[in-house]
């Protein structure tokens, strides 16, 4: 049997926190494609960045871990690797672009030396031959002008530049998964579009596959062809992205696509107000019980919901969700 | 050449602020009750008041305040200090005698503590709860208490008395012969103390900075970048925070250069080192005003170029210090 | 009601006065209040001490050089036979008291310097800044022994020389906030209404920029005492009164035969720099949370 790209079964996380324990990445299971694109939607703080740092292997020393669960890479068992193994995959086979492009780069060294760093490490390049590489990436990534601005330092760059910077670096070794966590967030929405279809542009031409990390349903759409939805650590519904975003079956989902205008017209209120899911998230001590998490902030919760936490089950179509009012949201 | 513009505008900035303290200092001996001319009577066992007359007369001291400035002034341009009465010799000649001591003993003191603090800085931080951050902590709060010339002392005590290890004064044994290298090795011998002594203080001060900066350096998003790059820990240690972490320590040091040349006047004090704060305090007690005006000066400018030096470093760690916005 | 009524006594509690906050965060750092504690001792037996332990520290009392607890002499006697440990007793008086208040002479030039140039800007504030910058390249040591040389060595005198040199940290330090807190919007708005620049800087920005400059106060009081003994040390003080400094000063020649007259002055020194050191450390954690990593 031929091994998948990346294959995550059972996934589990614990963080230490003052309260205790947390599961912050509760039996979480997908796989991955070559050249596929796969979306962790939802709001801040349900473990889609979590899950993107267990991938990596980067996970906050002593106070993260990998309590359960594995993570293969074409057949290699990353859950419990040496941190020798996970630092020649990370940056080489699996990399990373952040949140904060003005933060996530080093001030003090020229975007030149930071993306050529990468290659001399991994591909084992010369000084020289990565310097020419740096300026071919720069090229790549439609910064004008490379052969000079590979000089530059970071303060010299905009917000958008310096993400266009970020992704070269992350492409500079030509990895197998590119793990992109809010790679948009900070930018303009003229800038987020550009970085998108330069997103795509790369995955059609080197073959990565994506696995984007956002709370940003348009980009989904825009992105990716599998998406999982994740709340408070805890996958709630996983499928195709056309066919999520035309039939949801969680609630959360029903929430999130409906606060987005034009996705579907029809969610929106008659009042063309853009709804929003009413309710807070629920604290990190609620994580790991033993009961629906998204219950309390849920219009058609009920008995059940609040004793018992609902499997996350597969139907004909693929889509795979985790709630027990399924038949009656199904009916309705 | 932008560099070079820069230069040129702190040197010009440099002489300014000399000028300011050459200006200050004179004002001050002018305001200082007794003159020249009562020191060398007293020196002499008392002198009638023709005598007085004549020494103010030779020493221009007669002349109103504004014209005595304007004379020394346009005299230090000349490089003419005047002249010590107690020593008997030129005030420049005296000085310049006693500058190498006090420079070798100010900038080892000051490269040492700023290359051991850092190290020690990086060290503890990779370990916020570990034995050697603690004994950071310790370390910084004993440098910030104790007196430097307490604890030149009691080094003094420990390991040349107790222990005889390194000599107990001075700069070098007049009685050795050989060629240059036995007398460096001597005078390395002698300075294993006072330097130690001096660092002591600011070794203190930068290792805790340095601790403080390189914990925050190691929790920013760019130190997670080089880590999701695949980089070795200690090229993530090393290069890229590292170099993030200095610049708050090399400015620190820059504003400790007035307090390193204060310290070394305690420390020339216990170990006896021919530099500029023995003969200060030699000339202090003499009364020789040109000899201390002199002192003033030229420590006021080892410590203007020790900022300049200063400002040229941080240009070099950071890329940021200096660029047009 | 019931439960309302705990929820509003709750919620004062929780709205306690900053200052009050602070000191509970104070209470709980073990060193700061070891150091307070110790302060205080110190404080205490330099008023009380002399009374309670009356032996003149000129007095000629016993043999040069004997050691610690010959003869009921707790510290011994120094190289003119005088008890040190009297010495020592009267030494706390001159390094608190010079260390205080050269600590406010200097305090008060660094707040109205740093508090002009950062509330007036413009040329004022260049000025302001070029002093202080030419303060920073007087090397402190020397020019204060040239003010205590040229003026004399009374206390006042060694009190001013210290003053005048060590303000540059406070003025930057009040600087930088009134620079922050002059954007403030209640600040805009006591401006806006028609408040004196006087009352907006002593009266309303001042109290906000006070926690940064009280932790430097407190460190400022530790290096006041630490140059004092300095000066004292290199025979720059008063000859008619006994500070520690001048104790090590003079019985340094005398190492070899009695290493003691130099080791117990400076371990008053070296303990009261310690627990005003740690006092600040723990002014600062408790007046800025935020840094408290620092």
């Amino acid at each position: 049997m031929v091994d998948k790209l990346l294959e995550v079964k059972n996934l589990r996380v614990e963080l230490q926190t003052k309260d205790g324990v947390v599961p912050v990445i509760d039996d979480l299971s997908f796989d991955l494609d070559y050249g596929e694109s796969l979306s962790f939607v939802g709001e801040s703080g349900c473990g889609k960045s979590m899950t993107a740092l267990a991938l990596m292997g980067l996970l906050p020393e002593k106070v993260g871990r990998i309590a359960s669960g594995s993570i293969k890479f074409e057949g290699r068992q990353l859950a419990n690797a040496s941190s020798e193994d996970l630092r020649k995959i990370r940056g080489n086979e699996i990399s990373m672009i952040f949140q904060e492009p003005m933060t996530s780069l080093n001030p003090v060294l020229s975007v030149g030396e930071q993306i050529s760093e990468v290659l001399r490490l991994h591909q084992k390049m010369s000084v020289n031959s990565a310097w020419k590489r740096a300026e071919d990436l720069l090229d790549a990534v439609n910064i004008p002008d490379p052969k000079r601005r590979v000089h530059d330092y970071p303060f010299q760059m905009s917000g958008g530049q310096r993400q266009r910077v970020m992704i070269a670096m992350a492409l500079a070794c030509e990895p197998k998964i590119l793990i992109a966590d809010e790679p948009t967030t900070a930018l303009d929405v003229t800038v987020q579009a550009q970085i998108f279809g330069l997103l795509k542009d790369l995955q059609t031409k080197t073959g990565t596959s994506i696995i984007l990390i956002t709370h940003d349903m348009g980009a989904v759409a825009q992105m990716a062809r599998k998406m999982i939805v994740m709340y408070a650590g805890r996958p709630c519904e996983i499928g195709e992205v056309a066919q999520v975003i035309k039939t949801p079956q969680h609630p959360y989902t029903t929430g999130l696509i409906s606060c987005v205008p034009h996705l579907d017209d029809a969610i929106i209120d008659a009042n063309n107000r853009l709804s929003e899911i009413p309710g807070i998230v629920p604290s990190l001590r609620e994580f790991g019980s033993n009961k629906c998490l998204f219950a309390s902030r849920c219009k058609h919760q009920m008995e059940q919901c609040r004793a018992e936490r609902p499997v996350l089950a597969q139907f004909s179509n693929k889509q795979a969700f985790a709630c027990w009012k399924r038949e009656i949201i199904d009916a309705g | 050449m932008k560099t070079f513009g820069l230069i040129v505008n702190r040197l010009v900035y440099a002489f300014v602020l000399l000028f300011a303290v050459l200006v200050l200092n004179f004002t001050l001996m002018h305001m200082a009750p007794g003159d020249v001319a009562d020191t060398i009577s007293q020196s002499m066992g008392g002198a009638d008041e023709e005598l007085l007359i004549e020494i103010r007369k030779d020493y221009g001291l007669d002349q109103p305040y504004y014209q005595q400035l304007v004379t020394y002034i346009g005299k230090v341009l000349r490089f003419d200090l005047g002249h010590s009465f107690f020593f008997n010799e030129p005030v420049s000649k005296l000085v310049l005698e006693r500058v190498p001591a006090t420079l070798l003993l100010v900038i080892t003191a000051q490269i040492l503590a700023l290359l051991l603090g850092v190290v020690l800085g990086v060290y503890s931080a990779r370990k916020p709860n570990g034995i050697l951050s603690h004994f950071v902590t310790l370390f910084a709060l004993f440098g910030y208490s104790a007196p430097v010339f307490w604890t030149g002392i009691l080094l003094l005590i420990a390991f040349s008395l107790q222990i005889p290890l390194f000599p107990v004064a001075g700069m070098r044994d007049v009685t050795i012969e050989g060629n240059f290298w036995v007398h460096a090795i001597d005078v390395m011998k002698h300075m294993v103390l006072p330097v130690l002594t001096l660092a002591s203080i600011f070794l203190a001060l930068y290792s805790r900075l340095a601790r403080a900066t390189m914990i925050e350096t190691l929790g920013t998003d760019f130190v997670r970048t080089a880590r999701a790059k695949g980089l070795p820990e200690r090229q993530v240690v090393y290069k890229h925070a590292l170099r993030n972490s200095l610049s708050p320590v090399v400015t620190l040091a820059g504003l400790q250069f007035s307090a390193v040349v204060s310290g070394a006047v305690l420390v020339e004090a216990v170990f006896s080192w021919p530099g500029l704060g023995t003969l200060a305090f030699q000339s202090i007690i003499a009364r020789d005003t040109p000899t201390i005006l002199g002192i003033l000066f030229f420590s006021a400018l080892v410590v203007i170029i020790g900022n300049l030096l200063t400002d040229l470093a941080l240009r070099f760690v950071d890329p940021r210090v200096g660029a047009s916005k | 009601m019931m439960d309302r009524k705990t929820e509003n006594s709750e919620y004062l509690e929780q709205a306690s006065s900053p200052s009050a906050e602070a000191w509970e965060m104070f209470k709980r750092n073990h060193a700061a209040m070891a150091g307070l504690v110790i302060l205080f001792v110190i404080t205490i037996g330099s008023i009380f001490g002399p009374l309670i332990y009356p032996t003149d520290p000129f007095d000629m009392v016993w043999a040069p050089f004997s050691p610690p607890g010959e003869e009921g002499y707790l510290f011994g006697t120094d190289y003119l036979g005088r008890d040190l440990l009297a010495m020592v007793i009267h030494g706390a008086r001159v390094s608190l008291v010079i260390g205080l208040s050269a600590a406010i002479v200097s305090i008060f030039i660094g707040v109205t310097i740093g508090a002009l140039a950062g509330f007036y800007r413009g040329y004022i504030e260049e000025i302001l800044m070029r002093v202080t910058e030419f303060f920073q390249v007087l090397p402190t040591l020397l020019f204060s022994m040239v003010i205590v040389a040229l003026f004399g060595a009374s206390l006042t005198m060694i009190t001013i020389a210290i003053g005048i040199v060590s303000w540059t940290a406070v003025a930057r330090i009040t600087r930088s906030e009134f620079l922050r807190i002059r954007e403030l919007e209640y600040v805009m708005a006591s401006r806006a209404s028609g408040v004196s620049n006087t009352k907006l800087m002593f009266g309303i920005i001042l109290p906000n920029a006070l926690p940064p400059i009280i932790v430097q106060s407190a460190l400022m009081v530790g290096s006041a005492i630490l140059f004092e003994a300095g000066l004292s040390f290199l025979g720059l003080t008063d000859p008619n009164v006994v500070s520690w400094g001048q104790i090590i000063g003079s019985n340094r020649q005398y190492i070899l035969d009695a290493s003691y007259t130099v080791t117990i002055p400076g371990i008053a020194i070296f303990v009261t720099v310690l627990a005003i050191s740690l006092v600040g450390d723990g002014l600062n954690d408790a007046l800025n949370p935020k840094l408290r990593a620092r």
